[in-house]
């Protein structure tokens, strides 16, 4: 008797596909198909986070083309001193500012409510996302490497020691970036206020993190406060592969602390998990 | 798993915001296949209502079952077995129609084929279209499209056809009733009372937030309510008279010998049933707030 009143929780029968794993990875990545195809259709993000380091670096290359960056015995040139800070900028813009702008979007739009209302796993959708950072990062970073050795003869490192350096900070950088961004898109209230709130966090960031400005040329307490910061750390990698040895000293505790580069951007990897594990929700329910 | 216990099981439902109740204790059932049209002005608590049942909001009190599953805790695999049509399209710009189906299908274990659906919202020639291009008719399509591509057993559709034009209007209660032959239980608001009365089975009308009626929707209202209308001009003007015999009316007109000009025999719309009972509902609220 009890057996044939007691209402059927869909969970409690067999689950008519597969829930696990194995699933939210496949979705994931037809998320990423999907979400790199929409991203190269969407002009203006292409243009602002997409070609924004190439053209950073053009201007600074072409502005400081008669200064030399370097000493008397080894002369560095503008592009090659801007390259490392143009490549972590772009780990930062295709990251966290692409990221948590794109979001904030999607949930005014009602982008989110729609996947709200279907089987999606939310795991897919960061996977998708994540995706979508690590694609156009990879292009992104091979871009502006591209242009700064063909077009200002930027000579590249040859030690493959200095690439896996590369490799590392590349990966842990831009997945810290866009688990950031995707941790602050829940702060904006709506999808118009994201730019405003997200890019002059970016910006300010991008200033005391040595991407513009030589990190050295800042006084201490900055260079401090700085480093509570991921993109200094990222910055400061991308220095140790593409700068001459002789620089090394210009680092703070002159050295490139490539250790203090790994838990410094790991930390906040952890900080982005957790606050988005914590914050995510598709919709803001009741608003 | 029983397949005769309603779809929808809906009782004393209550959402508040503050002191204010969006909806007030309604209470309705929808059984497997049935379409149900919920009915109501503006700000009703319509849209309050279906996005508790599909998951959106929580609710304040009452309970609510959806294909046997409390909402609130709803899982994915509950939601593969509904289908939502919201009632704003949201921008899905950057993919074509037929990209958009293809990933969403994705997402279900039984999904309608994508080139049948396509064809079924009739958007064949705009399939490799980006949706941001599309006018808002056709995003609207693309939205129902959405909402069917997964087969669900359930579907919502809160205003579904806002922006359609006649002809397309026309091709979509088409293929809600494909999909009501299949068996798929609908539920459905609209501003549209002919839309309802098309495609329902039974209507519930809200207003301020209560159940005002509910019923099949050739019987919502009462049948004193569907009392016919006959209506003719003479030298003195107009005339109309509620009768249950019009047929004796209008033999007794014919009895004076002249010809009524106008004459027309008229049962009250859906749209006229609904429209009093709205009103009155407002009457009575007036009242009972001057007292």
């Amino acid at each position: 008797m009890s057996t044939t009143t007691t209402p059927t929780a869909p969970a409690a029968s067999a689950p008519s596909f597969g829930l696990g794993i194995g699933r939210s990875l496949r979705l994931g990545f037809s998320r990423i198909k999907l979400e790199v195809r929409s991203y190269f259709r969407q002009g203006d993000s292409v243009f602002f986070t997409f070609l924004f380091p190439v053209v950073m670096l053009t201007i600074f290359a072409v502005a400081f083309s008669e200064q030399n960056f370097g000493t008397e015995e080894e002369p560095l040139t503008a592009a090659a001193f801007y390259l490392p800070g143009m490549i972590a900028a772009g780990l930062l813009l295709s990251g966290l500012q692409n990221m948590a702008i794109d979001i904030a979007m999607e949930r005014s739009d009602g982008t989110l409510k729609r996947l709200a209302g279907t089987p999606l796993p939310v795991m897919s959708y960061f996977i998708g996302k994540i995706g979508q950072v690590f694609t156009t990062g990879v292009l992104q970073a091979t871009l502006v490497i591209l242009v700064a050795s063909l077009a200002f003869d930027v000579e590249l490192p040859s030690e493959p020691s200095k690439w896996l350096t590369f490799a590392w900070v590349f990966v842990l950088g831009v997945t810290t970036s866009a688990v950031l961004g995707i941790a602050l898109s829940g702060l904006p209230r709506s999808g118009k206020s994201a730019t405003a709130v997200v890019i002059p966090v970016a910006l300010v960031l991008q200033f005391i993190s040595g991407v513009y400005l030589g990190f050295s040329m800042l006084p201490e307490w900055l260079q401090n406060f700085a480093s509570i910061f991921p993109l200094k750390w990222m910055a400061q990698g991308m220095r140790e592969v593409f700068l001459p040895a002789s620089f090394e000293v210009m680092e703070q505790s002159e050295s490139w602390n490539l250790p203090g580069v790994a838990i410094a951007t790991g930390l906040w990897l952890v900080i982005g998990l957790i606050v988005t594990r914590i914050t995510f929700r598709w919709i803001r329910k009741d608003s | 798993m029983n397949t005769t216990a309603p779809v929808v099981q809906v009782e004393n439902l209550r959402k508040t915001y503050g002191s204010f109740a969006a909806v007030d204790s309604v209470s309705f059932e929808i059984q497997r296949g049935e379409t149900f049209a919920l009915l109501g002005p503006n700000g009703a608590g319509k849209s309050t209502t279906i996005e508790i049942l599909e998951g959106y909001r929580d609710r304040t009190g009452g309970s609510v079952s959806v294909l046997g599953v409390d909402p609130g805790k709803g899982g994915l695999d509950w939601k593969a077995r509904l289908g939502i049509v919201l009632q704003s399209s949201g921008e899905s710009g950057n993919v074509s129609v037929r990209e958009q189906l293809t990933h969403f299908a994705g997402y279900y274990p039984h999904p309608r084929d994508v080139e049948e659906v396509i064809a079924s919202v009739g958007l064949e020639e705009k399939a490799g279209k980006l949706i941001r291009k599309l006018s808002g008719g056709q995003r609207r399509r693309v939205d129902v499209a959405l909402g069917i591509i997964g087969s669900p057993e359930l579907l919502f559709l809160d205003e579904p056809t806002t922006g359609f034009d006649p002809e397309a209007r026309q091709q979509f209660w088409q293929l809600i009733r494909s999909l009501k032959a299949d068996g798929t239980s609908i539920l459905l608001t609209t501003h549209y009372l002919d839309e309802a009365a098309q495609l329902g089975d039974r209507a519930g009308v809200i207003a301020g937030g209560k159940m005002i009626d509910i019923g099949a929707i050739d019987e919502i209202g009462g049948q004193e309510a569907r009392t016919p209308v006959v209506r003719w001009r003479d030298a003195n003007g107009k005339h109309e008279e509620r009768t249950h015999t019009p047929g004796a009316v209008v033999a007794s007109l014919m009895a004076s010998g002249a010809e009524p000009a106008g004459l027309e025999i008229v049962r009250p719309s859906l749209e006229d049933i609904y429209l009093q009972l709205v009103s009155d509902h407002a009457h009575a609220r007036e009242v009972e707030n001057a007292r």
